[in-house]
């Protein structure tokens, strides 16, 4: 059979226009990651699914959602740069907001009148109160060695205990009104309080990662801890550095929404863990460490929120959305892995 | 001049031990300003433990170190480097995911205010690529680097600063001809500056060229320093070794017989490119080229632990292209990978239990399924004796043994069964003397018992001296076959640059 001329002609024409085009998007891929596509996929699906999804209102409570989420994510991709991980952010976040409730419970009732004293002496027993937690995770890993997995895992269980031992398991309430007015729904200027708090934070993560030695440090110990030892870098100082960074930031995230639910409670941050790997990740944050974009995380994050609040207008159940944020983790790290072998042919 | 008088480096009884071995044991070695001091030795002598000490990567456990008279101790590399002693390893102290200027400015980048500075970052990597004569653009991102590009950034990393010591450990590994002179080049221009240079190679040829004195060491000892003018080559192997030459390399006879694998043509994903030979019962051959050459990959692909994408394998007469290892390995084709700890052995089983391993799920299957332990004991003794490995070690976890009894644990489990072919790569990498000469015995024995071998190695010697023929291969296609008299370095060297030479 010889098919005409004319036909293979059309043939290789068609060939050529699907292979430029799968060409495009292998590039985006290897540049981007798989990220451009989940979220063209996830806007095009629930702009479907439900009509409220596409409206200015939805969208900026949706940012102002995922204030929370993108803050611990931050915090996370420092440790994944470095090439380990943290499991512990949630209970970050629970010790914060429990000890910030109970500091300023009890001396809100010692000082009725200063009540700005009150809230700064809180969120600052809070802060340190999660940064202890990123210090023990820090000394374990950088100092003593533990894989970063086990460490964390343990602490994670570890403070999670001492925040349900410190409330018996029953939300602090009774915190100045003042906290969470400014902290929890306050706005300057129009904008939203804990999205400015946000904004600082990820400008300053951005400044860190690319302006400062320390950002190249981090994303060197990731990419061969050992050259990066050779090379005169402290590789300890720069572990500690990362898992206080990030109990630092989901403390601040622990905050903000304490402000927001107005009471110190054990069970914040439940998911964060997975929900901060999973940005990461999609973000292109790579497992073995030594890879990750601030910018990219941010968005990796909202479209973590974007998912979930698309469920959530779409009436898909809490339990159904546990199934679907567990797949999209796995999704992107296979897609992170063929990313991987595309960019690195015959690599390991 | 004093200072020509005055050794530039000196170390005094330097000492270091590691848990359970004396990796270095009172060595005094020294180094004069604009010298080129060769270290010689066989993998395990304590080269690298002595220019890790150098370097400051580790802590001598005894006796010290002396910079121009004084000394001195350095508690990590940097201190080293502030002394200007800096060290090129051999394994990569490259950050494969930043950029090259960002990895020559690693632990030392210039700031302003606080801040990166990311125009100086970029402004020293590129002069200090352009005085060395490297064309790389310093905002390529280091893993998209070839291997000798790869070192070229090592070496410029290394002469950051004011340099008066420099260790280079085989640089010249991965280099290709044009790149090595360019390399020797600038060693010569260091040498005019006055800096002392510790070099490590394996090379004979080489060192002949490049060296003004050579150490020998040996089992973490100093055996000898020698003036490089006036030492051949089969004295220096001797030196090293502490043997004959005749007494480490068993003389094999060569009985060759029929084909057992045959391959035409063979191209594959993982880097091969039409490579085509023949291996007959009786005969050992020869596979050598450079790292990265494809000489590995290409039994790996016959194998079948990669992909082949064109042409055909022959195993025993039959057509085998893209078979699976179970198959091959019932048919008779034994493959050792060349990274026993990776690859080869399960570090945390004994010895036993690692010869016996591949046979769990075949001869060792018993009625109703059961495992066979006394007849698992008899084919692991058996083998184990085969090897000379000391029965004592056969219920030790392999992982407490030493490199060269792993080593014989991995030939152990290719031992079991009587195969038609036997694929060694790299039997020897990190292996003392003694066990090296038993391991040759083994390949001896193998091939005069009639079955067919295949040396896949980067040791020069091992390859020249043992191989009836020699297939040397160069970016991944076989450069040339070598047989008889032919088989002698020279020969080969050139062939490793064969392809290199035509295509530059």
């Amino acid at each position: 059979m010889n098919p005409s001329p004319a036909a293979v002609a059309a043939t290789a024409r068609a060939n050529g226009l699907a292979g430029r085009t799968l060409g495009l998007l292998r590039n985006m891929f290897l540049r981007l990651g798989v990220l451009p596509f989940m979220l063209v996929i996830a806007f095009v699906v629930f702009s479907t699914l439900s009509d409220q999804f596409l409206t200015v209102q939805n969208l900026v409570n949706l940012l102002r959602q995922s204030v929370y989420l993108i803050l611990v994510s931050l915090g996370q991709m420092l440790a994944l740069v470095t090439g380990g991980f943290d499991l512990s952010v949630g209970t970050v976040m629970a010790i914060t907001s429990v000890v910030s409730a109970m500091a300023m419970q009890s001396l809100g009732v010692a000082l009725p009148d200063a009540t700005w004293v009150v809230v700064l002496v809180g969120c600052m027993c809070g802060l340190l109160a999660g940064l202890t937690v990123g210090l023990v995770n820090g000394i374990g890993i950088a100092f003593i060695g533990v894989s970063p997995f086990i460490v964390t895992l343990g602490v994670q269980s570890i403070g999670f205990g001492i925040a349900l031992f410190l409330t018996g398991g029953v939300p602090v309430s009774g915190l100045p009104s003042e906290f969470s007015d400014l902290f929890g729904f306050g706005t300057l200027l129009g904008v939203p309080i804990p999205i400015l708090v946000t904004a600082v934070c990820v400008a300053g993560i951005g400044i860190l990662m690319g302006r400062t030695p320390t950002g190249t440090h981090l994303l060197a110990v990731g990419g061969n801890a050992k050259a990066a030892a050779l090379s005169g870098i402290d590789t300890r100082r720069v572990l500690l550095v990362a898992y206080l960074l990030c109990a630092g930031l989901a403390a601040v995230s622990g905050l903000l929404l304490t402000a927001r639910v107005e009471t110190g409670e054990a069970n914040l941050g439940g998911t964060v863990a997975l929900e901060s790997i999973a940005a990461c990740v999609i973000a292109g944050v790579s497992l073995r460490g030594g890879i990750g974009r601030v910018p990219n995380v941010v968005m990796g994050a909202i479209f973590i929120g974007l998912v979930q609040n698309g469920m959530n207008l779409a009436s898909v159940g809490s339990y159904l959305q546990m199934v679907v944020l567990g797949a999209l983790l796995i999704v992107a790290v296979v897609a992170d892995q063929l990313r991987h072998r595309m960019v690195m042919p015959g690599g390991h | 001049m004093s200072a020509a008088t005055a050794p530039l480096l000196h170390t005094v009884a330097l000492s270091k031990r590691y848990p359970g071995v004396l990796a270095l044991d009172g060595v005094d070695f020294e180094l004069l300003a604009g010298e080129v001091h060769v270290l010689f030795g066989e993998n395990g002598a304590g080269k690298s433990t002595l220019i890790s000490l150098l370097a400051g990567a580790h802590a001598p456990t005894g006796g010290e170190i002396r910079l121009r008279g004084e000394a001195v101790k350095f508690s990590n590399v940097h201190d080293a480097r502030r002394l200007g002693i800096s060290a090129v390893f051999q394994e990569f102290s490259l950050i494969p995911t930043l950029s090259v200027a960002q990895n020559l400015s690693l632990g030392d980048e210039p700031c302003k205010g606080g801040l990166l500075d990311r125009r100086a970052v970029h402004e020293r990597a590129r002069t200090m690529l352009a005085d060395l004569g490297f064309e790389l653009d310093p905002k390529a991102p280091v893993s998209g680097l070839t291997r000798a590009q790869q070192q070229m950034v090592e070496i410029a990393k290394g002469l950051r600063g004011d340099v008066a010591v420099l260790i280079l450990d085989e640089p010249t590994a991965s280099l290709t001809d044009k790149e090595t002179k360019r390399l020797f080049e600038l060693v010569a221009r260091l040498k005019a500056r006055g800096v002392g240079i510790v070099y490590i190679s394996h090379r004979i040829q080489e060192i002949a060229q490049i060296a003004d004195r050579i150490t020998v060491l040996r089992d973490g000892r100093k055996i000898a320093t020698v003036d490089a003018a006036t030492t051949s080559a089969d004295r220096l192997i001797e030196l090293m070794s502490g043997r004959k030459i005749e007494q480490i390399y068993p003389h094999i006879a060569n009985r060759p017989g029929a084909i057992v694998l045959q391959v035409d043509g063979l191209s594959s994903p993982n880097g091969v490119r039409n490579a085509s030979l023949v291996v007959r019962r009786g005969e050992v051959v020869g596979l050598a080229g450079l790292v990265g050459c494809g000489k590995s990959e290409l039994f790996r692909a016959i194998y079948g632990l990669d992909s082949v994408s064109e042409g055909k394998v022959t195993f025993n007469g039959q057509l085998r292209t893209n078979a699976t290892v179970r198959k091959l390995l019932d048919e008779g084709l034994v493959y050792l990978p060349p990274d026993r700890k990776a690859e080869g052995l399960v570090l945390g089983f004994t010895s036993h239990a690692n010869i016996t391993l591949p046979l769990v799920s075949g001869p060792l299957r018993g009625h109703g399924g059961w495992l066979r332990k006394r007849l698992a004991r008899k084919l692991a003794t058996d083998a184990a004796a085969r090897v000379e490995l000391a029965p004592r070690n056969l219920d030790r976890p392999v992982a407490l043994l030493s490199g060269g009894n792993q080593q014989k644990v991995l030939f152990g489990k290719g031992m079991t069964r009587e195969a038609a072919l036997y694929v060694f790569d790299e039997p020897t990498v990190g292996v003392d003397v003694g066990t090296r000469s038993a391991l040759y015995k083994v390949i001896q024995s193998l091939c005069e018992g009639g079955a067919a071998v295949v040396v896949i190695s980067s040791d020069l010697p091992e390859v020249l001296h043992l191989s009836h023929r020699v297939y040397v291969m160069c970016r991944g296609e076989i450069a040339g076959e070598l047989q008889g008299d032919d088989i002698n370095e020279s020969r080969v060297l050139n062939l490793f640059f064969a392809s290199n030479e035509s295509t530059s």
